[in-house]
C-alpha cells in the first residue's frame, strides 16, 4: 500500500546553484500527483530529494524534512533503505543492457541477498502484469535482453523493475517523454491502475498528461513551488496568475 | 560530385583497412611458407633434441608457455581488473586514483627487458635459482597496466543512466559497481584481458632472466621452464639450418595457439550473450 508524503521547508542545490527553495507539499497516499514547470524549474530535483537520489552528485547538498510514511528519510534512514521504498522511474528507458527481461525485473532482490527461485518466479510474473508487458515477453523472459525490446516495453520493463522490490512510493520522472503516442498512452494506463496500490509522483512538460492521470497538481517555477491543489483547480481556475499564465501557454 | 565524394571517401576507408590487415597476413603467409614443411606430430610430442640429430619437437615449449601465460594470467588479470575498478569507479578523481594511473601508464612503458631484470633481482635472486613462477610473475606485471586501464575505460563508458537504475532500486554501491557495471563491461573488459595476453604470449626479452628456458621436459613452477618464445629465439640465433627451421615452426605455433586462445575464450565468453544485448 502507498503512504503519504510530507516535505516540509525543503531546498536543494547544485554547487551554488540554488534548485529548490523552501518547498512545502503534502502529497496524499494512493493517488497520483503530477509536477509540472517549465523545463529548468526544479521539479526533477524534488522527486530526487524524495528518493535520496539528489546526493549521488557529489557536489549536490539538501536541508529540511522529508517524512514518507511518518519516516523521516533524513534523519532517521540510509539512502539504500529509502530508495528501497520509493521507487523510481526515469525519462529515458534504462534497462540493464546485458540482462535478461527476467534478470532485468529481478535485479533489485538479486542483488539485495534475495535467492529463492519459486517467490522470484512469481514475483517477476506479477511485476510484469502489473506493467502491463507480461503478454509480450512471457516467451522471452530469459531469452531476450532487455535492450531489445522496443522503446515503450522498456519503459514498462523499467516500471516492473521498481514494482518488484514492492515500495510504497513510485516517482516517476518524465517518464513518456521519449515515447510514442501510442506507447505513451499505455504507460498513462498503467499509472491509472497503479495509483490504487502505490503512492505516484509524476513529473511531466505534457499538460493534458498531468490532467488525465493526476488529482493533485503542482506547479514549479524557478525552484519554487507557486501552486498545489486538485488538478481540476489548476487547469480550469487557478489561483496564481503565474500557473494561468503557464497553462494557458502563455510562457515556458 | 556527391557520388564521387562518397565514392572516394569509401575508397579510402577500404584501403585503409588493407593496408592494416596486410602486414597480419603477410606475415602468416610467410610463417606458413617457412614454418609448414617442419611441422609433424613429432613438433608437438617430442622435446628437442642435440645438434646434428633430425627429428625432435618443442613439446616442453609449448606446455611451458602454456604455464608461464597461465600464472601471468592469474597475477595480471585480477590486478588489472581489481586496479582499473578502483580507477574509474572509486577513486575517481583522487590523488592515489592519479598516481595509479600514472604509474600503470609507465609500466606500459617500461622495456621488457628491464621488467625480466626486476623480476630478477626480486624473485630469482632471493629465491637462488631460475624458475617458471618468476617467469610468470614477469609475465603477469607486463599484463597490468593494459588489463587496468582498459577496465577503466570500458567501465567509464558505462552510461550513467545504468548506474542511477541500480542506485535507485536500493543496491549498495559496491554492490551495483561489482555486479551491474563491471558486468556491463564485460565484453569490453574480456577484450582488454585477451589484449594483454596476447601481447605477453609473445615476449621473450623479461624470460630470459627468469623462466630461463630448459631443454628438457619440466612443469614444475620452481624450475627452470621451456617457452616456445625463448626457443625460438636460441633456435633462430643458432648456426644450424635444421633449427632455423624447427624456429620457424614455432613462430607459426605460437601465433596459432594465441589465436585459438582467444577465440577460445571469446566463444566461451559470448555463448552466455543474449539476444540484442549490445
Amino acid at each position: 500500500m502507498g503512504v503519504g508524503i510530507e516535505v516540509t521547508n525543503l531546498n536543494a542545490w547544485y554547487g551554488t546553484n540554488h534548485t529548490l527553495q523552501d518547498i512545502d507539499l503534502n502529497i496524499p497516499a494512493n493517488h497520483a500527483t503530477a509536477l509540472i514547470g517549465p523545463s529548468g524549474c526544479g521539479k526533477s530535483t524534488f522527486v530526487r530529494c524524495l528518493n535520496r537520489m539528489h546526493e549521488t552528485n557529489p557536489i549536490a547538498r539538501v536541508t529540511g524534512t522529508v517524512l514518507i510514511g511518518g519516516l523521516d528519510i533524513y534523519a532517521d534512514a540510509k539512502p539504500v533503505e529509502i530508495r528501497r521504498r520509493v521507487g523510481m522511474v526515469f525519462q529515458r528507458p534504462n534497462p540493464f543492457p546485458t540482462m535478461s527481461i527476467y534478470d532485468n525485473v529481478a535485479a533489485g532482490l538479486k542483488l539485495n541477498g534475495y535467492s529463492n527461485h519459486h517467490v522470484l518466479d512469481e514475483i517477476v510474473e506479477k511485476s510484469l502484469k502489473n506493467s502491463a508487458l507480461w503478454e509480450e515477453v512471457k516467451d522471452d523472459l530469459k531469452k531476450k535482453s532487455g535492450a531489445s525490446l522496443s522503446g515503450g516495453q522498456q519503459q514498462r520493463l523499467c516500471i516492473a523493475r521498481a514494482l518488484a522490490v514492492d515500495p510504497e512510493v513510485l516517482l516517476m520522472d518524465e517518464p513518456a517523454s521519449a515515447l510514442d503516442p501510442v506507447s505513451t498512452s499505455k504507460i498513462e494506463d498503467l499509472i491509472f491502475q497503479l495509483k490504487s496500490q502505490y503512492t505516484i509522483v509524476i513529473v511531466t512538460h505534457n499538460m493534458q498528461q498531468a490532467a488525465r492521470v493526476a488529482e493533485k497538481t503542482g506547479f514549479f517555477l524557478n525552484g519554487r513551488m507557486v501552486e498545489f491543489d486538485s488538478t481540476h483547480k489548476i487547469f480550469t481556475n487557478p489561483s496564481d496568475k503565474r500557473t494561468e499564465d503557464y497553462i494557458t501557454g502563455r510562457f515556458g | 560530385m556527391r557520388t564521387l565524394t562518397d565514392g572516394a571517401a569509401t575508397g579510402l576507408a577500404v584501403l585503409a583497412t588493407l593496408l592494416v590487415v596486410a602486414p597480419l597476413v603477410a606475415i602468416f603467409v610467410y610463417l606458413v611458407y617457412k614454418g609448414a614443411v617442419s611441422l609433424n606430430w613429432a613438433f608437438f610430442t617430442h622435446n628437442p633434441v642435440p645438434v646434428g640429430e633430425t627429428g625432435g619437437g618443442m613439446a616442453n615449449a609449448i606446455v611451458g608457455s602454456a604455464i608461464l601465460l597461465g600464472v601471468g594470467s592469474l597475477i595480471g588479470i585480477p590486478i588489472g581488473i581489481a586496479g582499473g575498478i578502483f580507477l574509474a569507479e572509486f577513486g575517481r578523481g583522487t590523488r592515489l586514483a592519479n598516481a595509479i594511473r600514472f604509474t600503470a601508464d609507465v609500466l606500459n612503458g617500461v622495456p621488457s627487458i628491464v621488467m625480466g631484470i626486476a623480476v630478477y633481482s626480486l624473485v630469482v635472486v632471493p629465491q637462488g635459482h631460475f624458475s617458471a613462477f618468476s617467469g610468470g610473475v614477469a609475465l603477469g606485471i607486463m599484463m597490468i597496466p593494459t588489463v587496468c586501464r582498459t577496465t577503466e575505460e570500458m567501465l567509464l563508458m558505462v552510461p550513467h543512466a545504468v548506474r542511477e537504475a541500480a542506485l535507485a532500486l536500493g543496491v549498495p554501491n559496491w554492490r551495483s559497481v561489482l555486479s551491474i557495471t563491471v558486468r556491463t563491461a564485460s565484453a569490453g573488459i574480456i577484450t582488454g584481458c585477451m589484449l594483454a595476453f596476447a601481447r605477453v604470449a609473445g615476449e621473450t626479452a623479461p624470460l630470459i632472466f627468469t623462466a630461463f628456458g630448459n631443454v628438457g621436459w619440466s612443469e614444475k613452477l620452481s624450475e627452470p621452464i621451456a617457452a616456445l618464445p625463448l626457443q625460438i629465439y636460441v633456435y633462430a640465433l643458432s648456426p644450424y639450418d635444421e633449427w632455423h627451421r624447427l624456429a620457424w615452426a614455432g613462430a607459426l605455433v605460437l601465433i596459432v595457439l594465441i589465436v585459438l586462445a582467444v577465440s577460445l575464450v571469446r566463444y566461451v565468453t559470448s555463448r552466455g550473450v543474449l539476444k540484442g544485448a549490445s
